[in-house]
């Protein structure tokens, strides 16, 4: 039911970790409905250039192909361009997702843009076109 | 992959050898309707017959009380909306519990919505349904109790004896789905005091699409399936010569090995469920301890999905299934997780394991070690469980 690239990123996800000392972290999803994806920025000061990514995940094989693939996708962009990272572009990148696990895609872009929102929150900043997170663990 | 551990037995079986040989004729040489009047059909018709008389014994019941049907759906639907068609004067009331399968629920749903009313019975931790509760749910319009005779998930062994003699008591029809028990553990509808009972041919090494409903002598229930005269004119259709005769096999064959098997099955189990608690730290058993199917394991491991698991475990070449979300195509987990009480995160993290006659210790082991790797590699990629060791430092 899954293309090779999700099987792929399934099976060796890229960048799964945490960050110490991260400069954003975003966790959105919730457990009640089984996905929860927790993503870590390290952020250059100067270049606003995403040095590191690192996710955690709990959920379904997609969940996690699609959190692996929207941080190798946000690595090495500007907060700016990372923003531009959609759940489609994701979707792409893997060559496609079942239509029942769409949703998972959805939660790897709010995943990056709940790290990006904290990341702005905590040094004061505003990026334009960033709406706050909607989904977190607390929904539940 | 050359390895394949199949531990699905729940969701299907192979075809015994047995039952396989004696339907190889009727599906070839003698393809004859068995209701028709040349010699040619004759044999079919014997055959029919005969297998009729297997299953008839296998539950203690008469010949004429066994009516074939095209499986464990069909004969649930057939029970449930034949007597609430057939009984709509006296009463429009079902008793039935939240841990049945969707062929009893979603037959109720559909019952609720043409005007019956059904109280759906809550079950213990251990998914136990209890005879006081249904007794004391019992009202004067209430036409059947339909509660399962071992559940499909968590394994767990009603006590269908006692519903029995309760719904017998107050004089109100009894139907058991017994999917998942038939050839598996002993049944006696006399003694159970069981008026319907559904099964189907394909859970205990018999073929697809094929199964019977149990109706006892004297029990009115409306056709659903309208047309010719067979099955004494309640289940109209052709028979399934081939898959009626296959049935028959698989029931000589699974009564003649009960005891055995279910023996060596209950040692692999408790074997297979004892290593996993003992080696895997947050995991817990569902369903009872004892009241349980031979070949049942259901365990929740904590801070991880199911449908991780059963890919990695795919990747290993052991099929197995889980009540997550993800696997039901909702997006809530298995109801009848929820309805022993688990919380969703937990209920997303089951793993259910159903053995056949066949399945090794070695193979149990082999298993267990490929559990205790990918529970513990999911885990050091779960933000949940990052949280949960974050809060016990603390």
């Amino acid at each position: 039911m899954y293309s090779e690239k999700v099987m792929d990123h399934f099976t060796n996800p890229r960048n799964v970790g945490e960050i110490e000392d991260a400069s954003g972290v975003g966790t959105v999803g919730n457990a009640k409905c089984g996905d929860i994806m927790r993503i870590y920025l390290d952020i250059d000061e100067e270049t606003k250039v995403i040095k590191d990514c690192k996710f955690k995940t709990f959920g379904c094989g997609a969940a996690v192909a699609t959190s692996s693939m929207a941080t190798e996708l946000v690595m090495g962009k500007t907060i700016y361009e990372a923003l531009e990272v959609t759940n489609k572009a994701v979707m792409e990148a893997l060559d496609g997702l079942p239509p029942v696990k769409v949703h998972c895609s959805l939660l790897a872009e709010e995943a990056i843009h709940a790290a990006l929102w904290d990341y702005a929150e905590k040094h004061n900043i505003k990026i334009e076109g960033l709406e706050p997170p909607k989904a977190d663990i607390g929904d539940e | 992959m050359d390895k394949l551990i199949y531990l699905d037995n729940a969701a299907t079986t192979s075809l015994g050898q047995e039952a396989l040989e004696e339907m190889m004729p009727y599906l070839k040489e003698n393809y004859s309707n068995p209701s028709s009047v040349y010699g040619f059909a004759q044999k079919g018709k014997k055959a029919v017959e005969d297998a009729r008389g297997v299953i008839a014994a296998a539950l203690g019941a008469k010949d004429r009380e066994i009516y074939f049907t095209g499986g464990g759906s069909e004969s649930d639907n057939w029970a449930l909306k034949g007597v609430a068609a057939a009984l709509q004067d006296k009463g429009k009331h079902i008793i039935t519990s939240k841990i049945e399968h969707h062929a009893v629920l979603h037959t109720c749903g559909y019952l609720e919505r043409q005007g019956y009313e059904v109280t759906y019975l809550d079950v213990d931790e251990n998914g136990l349904v209890s005879p006081e509760a249904v007794e004391a749910s019992i009202r004067p319009d209430t036409i059947l109790i339909s509660i399962m005779f071992a559940n499909n998930e968590i394994g767990t062994i009603e006590p269908i004896e006692k519903i029995g003699e309760v719904a017998s008591r107050h004089k109100v029809l009894f139907h058991t789905d017994a999917v998942q028990a038939f050839g598996h553990i002993p049944i006696d509808v006399e003694k159970m005091h069981i008026d319907l009972l559904s099964a189907s041919g394909h859970k205990f090494h018999g073929p697809k699409g094929i199964g019977f409903l149990y109706i006892k002598d004297g029990v009115k229930l409306d056709s659903l399936i309208h047309g010719g005269a067979q099955e004494r004119s309640r289940r109209a259709g052709t028979h399934n010569v081939p898959g009626i005769v296959g049935i028959g096999a698989a029931v000589q064959s699974a009564i003649q090995k009960m005891q055995a098997n279910a023996e060596k099955e209950t040692a692999i189990r408790d074997y297979a469920i004892d290593r996993i608690l003992k080696e895997v730290p947050y995991a817990r058993l569902n369903g009872d301890r004892t009241e349980r199917l031979p070949n049942n394991i259901n365990i929740c491991f904590r801070f991880i999905e199911g449908e991780s698991m059963l890919i990695m475990l795919d990747q290993k070449g052991i099929c197995a299934s889980s009540g997550s979300a993800c696997t039901s195509g909702s997006l809530d987990p298995s109801h009848v997780l929820l309805a022993i009480g688990l919380p969703h995160e937990i209920a997303h993290g089951s793993l259910r394991m159903t053995l056949s006659e066949e399945t090794t210790k070695e193979d149990m082991d082999y298993v267990i070690d490929s559990i205790k790797q990918i529970v513990e590699r999911l885990r050091s990629m779960s933000p949940l469980y990052e949280d949960f060791v974050r809060s016990n430092q603390q």
